[in-house]
């Protein structure tokens, strides 16, 4: 156990290794990233100008199928695995993951489920067609028959999902180093904890409305048919059981990230760990109790709607908590501005952003109005992208220095974050104005009152699309030919027990767990 | 060095990517069986993950018999494995909540509930909600050109008169007596480490889940042959079979893991102290148990 990586492709094939295994998630997750962009981009491109131009509608549909699902389960997802997988055992002074093996299948079958998944676009009947939410009927009796391939690709995803978060829980519970009590873990350790018990507690649901699926098409079920009893409404409500507690899944370990950043370039203690710890768990428990505020239109009776409603607007308070918390944390701060902190500050302004229309579309009346229309879309791309999307990226550039021993251009970094601000911006910003004007989302066409915002839409879709091609640019190019660092802290106000280690780090840390004084030293918490 | 610093991590493993590489052809096979008929390759692939996992859980025991592991290695499996069987109550709960939901909402619902808000007779002229449902909406308009037929009689509570012929109530017997027998088995061996007493009440339960399996066919076969309730009959039909099925396969794999145990037993494997496969499946087939006095009560009796 002492020596170094194995040589050649066998490293990344048998390894049990939780820094190579963390890397194997972050590119794959970067390779699904590219692919759900180029599907965005065909969307983009054929929504440039009203009429049809490039595609043909049922091709469209696929393409906002396809990207949805990519970058849900296939970018953001896996992303925050690979980090998780880096990360958690440096944190907590763990030799690694708790279950090494376990961990590198959860890993490998990844690739499998999405290559059966993209394999879809070229069979005749073409890929998944339903929208990522898949709804009944859609996606049993109107379906394309690559369904079939579609329902075991989620098994087989939900499958890794589950393995990773049982792993991840296992670690932060059983492998803390002594003396790395519960409330001294740095924030990241935390939300992740509480991310892989939402991952346990309702990937499992979404194989049950996944199988369901699969008898009515196949066997003649009648969960979804009400010709034999049962409703597509029951659909819904499955998958938003699972659903809502997936936003969460995704950005829970966003706030994390940012909960580690921002300390260290306002170089201050996070203000209210203790707070920040029972309103990321305020906010799981709150995620199962909400998921039909995403059907207010189905006809749910009005104290169902009501109930939906106030419940969903309770988790503005826990949600509220945390953005205080980060503004405070850097309020009086001897703040700098390096890339990861550019990242993160974009972050608290633009979720913030995206909170406050989840608050308007919380409001049943008003949703109404919003439902179904590209206001919703600008709403989960403001949480969706610049919540975990430019979390990620500060992550990569906050952590990429340890991980290589090498440090990233910094002038491209800042680069890459004004564009893809400015460029994110462009294009989601005016989406909330052609959602409010009634612009109605997952159309190939639209009426051509909406034809400037749209293609104001585009451009920015594009100027953002590039801007990640040089952040590719910019992470190959420090592991290739980065400037060499060699101080264990790459950040001067860094705190946490990965930087007391060398960097870049040895292939095996803590082999034996790190003394109580060095977790004293390097606690992320306020003394 | 303390025993925390003496964490077992394994080396580089082949295991890991051959079972993903199983998973992955079973998953594509099965797509494939869906949309062609063809079953092969999906059956290729069960076969490889089984392999796999015969390989794999091998490689375990044998560790542990070498001695690698550590007690923090194992409080490592306890949480793994006590994680795993949540994972399994969210998934009953998917299907228990399904049932609720069709049977308390949307039905009524079809049948002419909350007026005002829907409009049955548009819809489903002439169907009444009753559960069990024996009559579905399909029939009510359709009649005989119906494609969801409804059953001629559920598996529900006959009535005191017809209790001793109902099946169900023998098998809610018979698991129940099964987590006890399991429960006698740990307890000859973890007080006392008396093997013979072991092996007997380990064997005894997985005769016991041998028996609930026959039982469970023999009246998925009368479900089918003389109560006319299938898959195709409605949300009875669909729920009563799904649950059921679901709770059947994991009584299987249950059956299964026990027996394993108890091979390993007659091989020597295990002491009062040391037992977690044991431990393991036991916890498991409790868990199955409970599912299965779920099941009684909201499928059969309610």
């Amino acid at each position: 156990m002492a020596h170094g990586p194995a040589k050649g492709v066998t490293r990344w094939l048998f390894t049990t290794n939780h820094k190579d295994i963390g890397t194997l998630y972050l590119w794959f997750s970067f390779a699904m990233f590219i692919l759900g962009g180029f599907f965005a981009m065909v969307i983009r491109a054929e929504l440039f100008e009203p009429g049809m131009q490039l595609v043909r509608p049922e091709f469209f549909n696929q393409m906002t199928t396809m990207h949805g699902l990519v970058m849900v389960f296939g970018a953001i997802m896996p992303s925050f695995v690979g980090l998780a997988n880096w990360m958690i055992p440096m944190m907590i002074g763990a030799p690694d993951m708790a279950l090494p093996r376990m961990n590198n299948l959860s890993f490998w079958i990844l690739p499998p489920a999405f290559l059966m998944l993209a394999s879809t676009l070229f069979m005749e009947a073409g890929a998944p067609n339903f929208g990522w939410t898949f709804y009944a009927p859609l996606s049993t009796t109107y379906a394309p028959e690559t369904v079939n391939y579609f329902i075991f690709a989620v098994h087989i995803m939900g499958a890794s999902s589950i393995m990773g978060s049982i792993n991840i829980v296992a670690t932060v519970l059983n492998m803390r180093a002594p003396g790395m009590t519960m409330m001294k873990m740095p924030l990241f350790v935390w939300t992740w904890l509480i991310t892989a018990f939402l991952l346990i507690a309702v990937m499992p649901v979404l194989a049950g409305a996944v199988t369901m699926m699969l008898m009515d098409i196949n066997f003649g079920t009648a969960f979804f048919e009400a010709a034999g009893g049962g409703d597509p409404v029951l659909f819904q409500h499955i998958f938003w059981f699972f659903g809502h507690p997936e936003v969460y899944i995704i950005i829970l370990p966003a706030f994390g990230v940012i909960s580690e950043i921002i300390p260290t370039f306002s170089r201050k203690p996070l203000f209210g760990y203790a707070s920040m710890v029972y309103a990321t768990s305020a906010i799981a428990f709150l995620s199962f109790i909400v998921w039909a505020h995403h059907m207010f239109l189905v006809g749910m009776p009005v104290s169902g709607e009501l109930y939906f409603m106030y419940a969903t607007m309770l988790i503005a308070v826990p949600t509220g908590v945390k953005v205080f918390n980060w503004v405070s944390t850097m309020f009086r701060g001897a703040i700098s501005y390096e890339t990861p902190m550019l990242f993160a500050i974009a972050f608290v302004i633009l979720f913030t952003l995206g909170g406050f229309t989840g608050l308007m579309l919380a409001i049943a009346p008003s949703d109404i109005q919003y439902h179904d229309t590209y206001f919703v879309v600008a709403h989960f791309h403001y949480v969706m992208v610049a919540g975990a999307v430019f979390s990620m990226s500060a992550a990569v550039y906050y952590w990429l220095p340890k991980w290589t021993g090498r440090m990233y251009n910094e002038a491209m970094g800042k680069l890459h974050f004004w564009i893809s601000f400015i460029g994110f911006n462009i294009t989601f910003f005016p989406q909330h104005f052609l959602g409010l004007g009634g612009m109605p989302r997952r159309y190939a066409d639209y009426a051509l009152q909406f034809a400037d915002w749209n293609m104001v839409s585009s451009i920015g879709a594009f100027i953002y699309g590039a801007s990640q091609i040089l952040f590719l640019y910019n992470v190959i190019a420090t592991i290739v030919a980065g400037k060499k660092v060699s101080e264990p802290k790459t950040w001067d106000g860094a705190n946490g027990l990965e930087w007391s280690l060398p960097t870049p780090p040895p292939y095996h840390t803590f082999t034996t767990p790190p003394d109580a004084s060095v977790i004293e030293e390097n606690s992320t918490v306020a003394h | 060095m303390s025993a925390e610093a003496s964490y077992y991590v394994p080396e580089q493993s082949k295991m890991p990517i051959l079972m993903a590489a199983a998973m992955g052809l079973a998953a594509f096979g099965a797509g494939r069986w869906m949309i062609t008929g063809d079953s092969l390759m999906c059956i290729l692939g069960v076969v490889a993950i089984a392999t796999m996992m015969y390989f794999w859980f091998t490689t375990v025991i044998d560790e542990n018999l070498r001695g690698l592991p550590s007690a923090q290695l194992k409080r490592s499996y306890v949480w793994g494995i006590s994680w795993f069987i949540f994972s399994e109550v969210m998934f009953f709960a998917g299907f228990f909540g399904a049932l609720f939901y069709l049977r308390n909402i949307a039905m009524p619902w079809l049948g002419g509930d909350g007026v005002g808000v829907h409009n049955p007779e548009l819809l489903w002229n002439g169907f009444e909600a009753e559960w069990p449902l024996l009559h579905t909406p399909d029939q009510a308009l359709n009649g005989e050109n119906a494609k969801f037929v409804g059953a001629h009689e559920s598996l529900s509570y006959p009535g005191l008169s017809g209790l001793l012929h109902w099946l169900p109530l023998y098998n809610t017997v018979i698991l129940l007596f099964s987590s006890y027998t399991v429960h006698l088995a740990h307890h000859a061996l973890k007080h006392g480490d008396n093997r013979k007493k072991f092996n007997f009440w380990l064997g005894f339960t997985v005769v016991l889940g041998l028996i609930f399996l026959c039982l469970q066919v023999m009246e998925y076969r009368e479900a089918y042959g003389h109560y006319g309730i299938t898959l195709t009959s409605g949300i009875y039909g669909t729920t009563f079979f799904m649950l059921t099925g679901f709770h059947g396969f994991h009584v299987a794999m249950g059956t299964l893991m026990l027996a394993i145990q108890l091979l390993r037993s007659f091989k020597g494997q295990f002491t009062a102290d040391d037992h977690f496969g044991f431990e393991m499946s036991s916890w498991y087939w409790h868990f199955v148990d409970v599912v299965w006095v779920m099941l009684f009560f909201f499928v059969y009796i309610i």
